[in-house]
């Protein structure tokens, strides 16, 4: 029996609606109570922790991370990947499948939920949607649910086949789950390692051009229309589960303007249809390649100005539905090489919250209370994940607690992660992690906190 | 049908989509932004050169005097100025010209060299150019010369070696010691005597290059070098080897018409199809010669007072007839000459700038 006093806080709970002080009682990993201050008595072994002054927030929520275990521990471990999230204020990510080997099977999904991995944070495997992501053989959904998988994709390797892709979506929905796709037409982007574009003419780098974002895009909302329309229970192949959901498209990291659109339009359509943007997307532009800097090279690549600005007006209007890292670590030899032969991806999750409060809230005036359904509520709510995205009493008791004032300097070699490439090394963060709470469990302490 | 993921409160009606900052996307002013975020302006050595986006008027103009001065001295007191120094040639890609003409370079100034190729060393071992680079440095090299498939591979040699690097042609992107072998040719034609260029030097001047502009590093370092001294460049070729972006480049302007552009030229500059890097891209090589092969005729219908470039390897009887290589306005082998005294230029300049003290 635990039990963990947070007083003198400022709640801000989006789902709830709530915004402002009150204490919070945390009790066997669950929250119990929530109260004005100084109304809740603690009984004599409560802990109690003092965050005056400081914002007490559902634990922050990634999506698209790439924790690399099994088969890669060389880049990061389940307990490397995640104290990184516990640092940046998480207290849930949702792991991608291109593990080795390939997160296809209930014996890998619950191999990496084992208390074993030494995970701080809770970690949803996202099984991948076809066999060794090879976009043919679809897996077994509903064996991969029931081991703990959250949505199936096959991330870096997007399923290009329309007849495969309409199955995984009739196959997700039967099952109750979301398809995650990394839309990139592959066909488009052979031997490319940046934008399209003027930029990349002039550095002598073959480009990815946005079509192969957004066509994929189109193409996967025109499938999940058709699919939409059916009717369940007709004997036809209908993608309606038994309680007559939809299938839920979700697109992971988009950095393209007319992706958004597509979203966008889709949604008025009626179609579920979510999508999340990475940090690096809505703050780095092309330009940012520099002088062949591979920590600006991952995929989807860095976009033109008019795109980032088109990542900044969707967060902005909704269209948006979650912050998510795609936090890709690699191991600095991997990196220390030529622009063309480096491997795409940075890590993002100790810089997220930082980077989203010090441009999203301070610049663009976001709310700070949609900044944090960003990053907790919304993503909770798009894989469905019960229980957290909140703090109402009953909900795990999953906590960040930070300054949202404080500016501080990321400093790379700081980092809990194994790897370090990340393009925001030596930015100026704000909003400074205290405590990170996962189910009860202070997995996160800043030094400068008592 | 509502989005489902959408339960979280949303304010989005009441949200104006205008920045409340206008500038915010920039993100400026970051105290810690990447050491390499401004493109080919800076080098980690003086000497470096690893494009020509960085060389001013000022730097180019002291090149060309050196080049001028070294190739007037006696071989003999030449030999003197870089005497036992060492300098190692890395060559990841096959060349005849560039490479002996470095090597013949660094030996006039008296410098050792040593040559180390992709097929005959532990790169083929599958050592990675950063170690290759610090070998060399520990085997005492104090400049090294590079070609590379890799676009930007000047740029992580030098970050790792901290050596001058001399960029020898880096995959699709540059070639500047090329370029400046083609201003020194393109000068001894048009302003004989000239070592001394400005901004306003080529005004004037039109310099049709045509062929695989896209895969070409030295149609990039000419159309990135000479606009600077106020040519126009002018690029000719078929939209799968010159996509219309290339005229973003300032004072870059395309020309698909073969005759229209010969017809403004001052200069010709034929380029090769690099077949090793079309990437899958098919090609009618016939049809694409009844374009853009350039004849006798076409020289004399179009072009009668130009002078011929070409960086070769030429391919005679693709983008040009054997006839006009051989022609009396083909100034071929005086760019593969001038390339000698360029090279010891660049050579010299690596070996005895001052290091910069802090980088910028």
């Amino acid at each position: 029996m635990s039990s963990l006093l947070i007083r003198n806080g400022h709640l801000i709970d989006p789902a709830a609606g709530i915004d402002a002080p009150k204490d919070i009682l945390l009790k066997d990993g669950r929250v119990s109570e929530i109260a004005a201050p100084g109304k809740l008595k603690p009984a004599p072994d409560t802990e109690i922790l003092d965050a005056k002054g400081l914002t007490v927030a559902p634990g922050l929520i990634d999506i698209h991370v790439h924790l690399r275990e099994p088969g890669q521990g060389y880049k990061e471990t389940i307990a490397t990947g995640t104290a990184a999230a516990a640092a940046g204020g998480f207290t849930a990510v949702a792991a991608m499948p291109n593990t080795v080997p390939t997160n296809d099977s209930p014996e890998i999904t619950r191999w990496m939920q084992a208390a074993e991995r030494g995970a701080s944070v809770r970690v949803f495997p996202i099984g991948a949607a076809t066999r060794a992501l090879k976009g043919e053989i679809l897996n077994d959904y509903a064996a991969l649910k029931a081991a703990g998988a959250v949505a199936v994709t096959d991330d870096g390797h997007p399923i290009l086949k329309d007849s495969i892709m309409r199955e995984v979506l009739i196959n997700a929905t039967r099952c109750g789950l979301s398809v995650i796709q990394h839309a990139e037409d592959t066909r488009m982007t052979q031997g490319a390692s940046m934008n399209a574009g003027a930029l990349a003419f002039r550095l002598g780098l073959r480009g990815m051009p946005p079509e192969a974002e957004y066509s994929l895009v189109e193409r996967d909302i025109r499938l999940l229309a058709e699919l939409s329309k059916d009717k369940g229970g007709s004997g036809k192949a209908g993608a309606r589960d038994k309680n007559g959901a939809v299938p839920h498209l979700h697109v992971a990291h988009t950095s393209t303007a007319q992706a958004v659109a597509a979203v966008r339009q889709a949604r008025r359509n009626g179609l579920r249809v979510t999508c999340e943007v990475a940090p690096h997307h809505f703050l780095l532009t092309e330009e940012h390649v520099g002088a062949y800097n591979t920590n600006a090279k991952m995929n989807p690549p860095l976009r033109s100005a008019a795109d980032c600005d088109a990542m900044i007006e969707g967060i902005l209007d909704g269209v948006v539905d979650a912050i998510a890292t795609d936090h890709a670590p690699h191991a600095s030899h991997e990196k220390e090489v030529e622009f063309e032969r480096a491997p795409n991806g940075i890590t993002g999750l100790e810089s997220a919250l930082g980077l989203s409060l010090r441009w999203l809230h301070r610049e663009w005036k976001l709310p700070l209370s949609r900044v944090i359904s960003l990053l907790s509520a919304q993503p909770a709510a798009l894989l469905n994940l019960k229980g957290r995205g909140t703090l109402t009493a009953g909900s795990y008791a999953d906590v960040v607690i930070f300054d949202p004032k404080a500016e501080w300097i990321f400093n790379a070699r700081d980092s809990k992660s194994k790897s370090n490439n990340t393009p925001f090394d030596g930015w100026t963060m704000q909003g400074k992690v205290h405590y990170t709470i996962s189910e009860g469990r202070v997995v996160y302490r800043a030094a400068s906190a008592k | 049908m509502p989005v489902k993921s959408a339960t979280a409160p949303r304010a989005a009606q009441e949200l104006s989509v205008k920045p409340a900052s206008k500038n915010a996307r920039v993100v400026p002013a970051k105290p810690g932004s990447p050491p390499n975020a401004v493109p080919d302006s800076t080098t980690w050595s003086r000497g470096s050169v690893l494009s020509v986006t960085s060389l001013t008027p000022k730097t180019v103009s002291e090149i060309l005097s050196l080049a001028g001065e070294l190739e007037q001295q006696d071989p003999l007191e030449r030999a003197r100025r870089l005497a036992k120094r060492k300098i190692a040639l890395l060559f990841y890609e096959s060349s005849t010209r560039t490479r002996t003409s470095f090597e013949l370079a660094a030996k006039g100034l008296g410098a050792d060299t040593t040559l180390v190729s992709s097929l005959s060393s532990s790169i083929e071992k599958g050592e990675t150019l950063k170690d290759t680079g610090l070998t060399l440095r520990a085997l005492g090299a104090e400049a090294i010369i590079l070609r590379h498939p890799s676009s930007g591979a000047p740029w992580l040699l030098e970050r790792e070696t901290r050596l001058p690097v001399l960029n020898a042609g880096d995959g699709m992107h540059e070639h500047p010691s090329q370029a400046l072998l083609d201003l020194r040719t393109m000068l001894n034609h048009l302003r004989p005597g000239t070592t001394t260029v400005a901004a306003d030097t080529l005004a004037g001047v039109n310099v049709v290059i045509t062929g695989d502009i896209l895969h070409s590093r030295v149609a990039r370092s000419n159309m990135l070098l000479l606009p600077k001294l106020g040519a126009r460049v002018i690029l000719c070729g078929p939209p799968p080897l010159l996509p219309d972006l290339a005229a973003d480049i300032p004072g870059v302007e395309i020309e698909r018409d073969f005759p229209r552009a010969l017809a403004q030229a001052q200069i010709v500059m034929m380029l090769r199809i690099q077949a090793e890097r079309l990437a899958g891209l098919q090609l009618d090589l016939e049809q694409y010669k009844a374009k853009y092969q350039l004849t006798e005729a076409l020289l004399a219908a179009h072009a009668p007072q130009a002078i011929l470039l070409h960086p070769g390897p030429i391919i005679r009887g693709l983008e040009l007839t054997g006839e006009v290589a051989d022609g009396p306005q083909s100034r071929i082998l005086e760019q593969v000459h001038n390339g000698v005294a360029i090279r010891m230029a660049l050579v010299y300049r690596a070996l005895t700038l001052p290091e910069r003290e802090v980088r910028a």
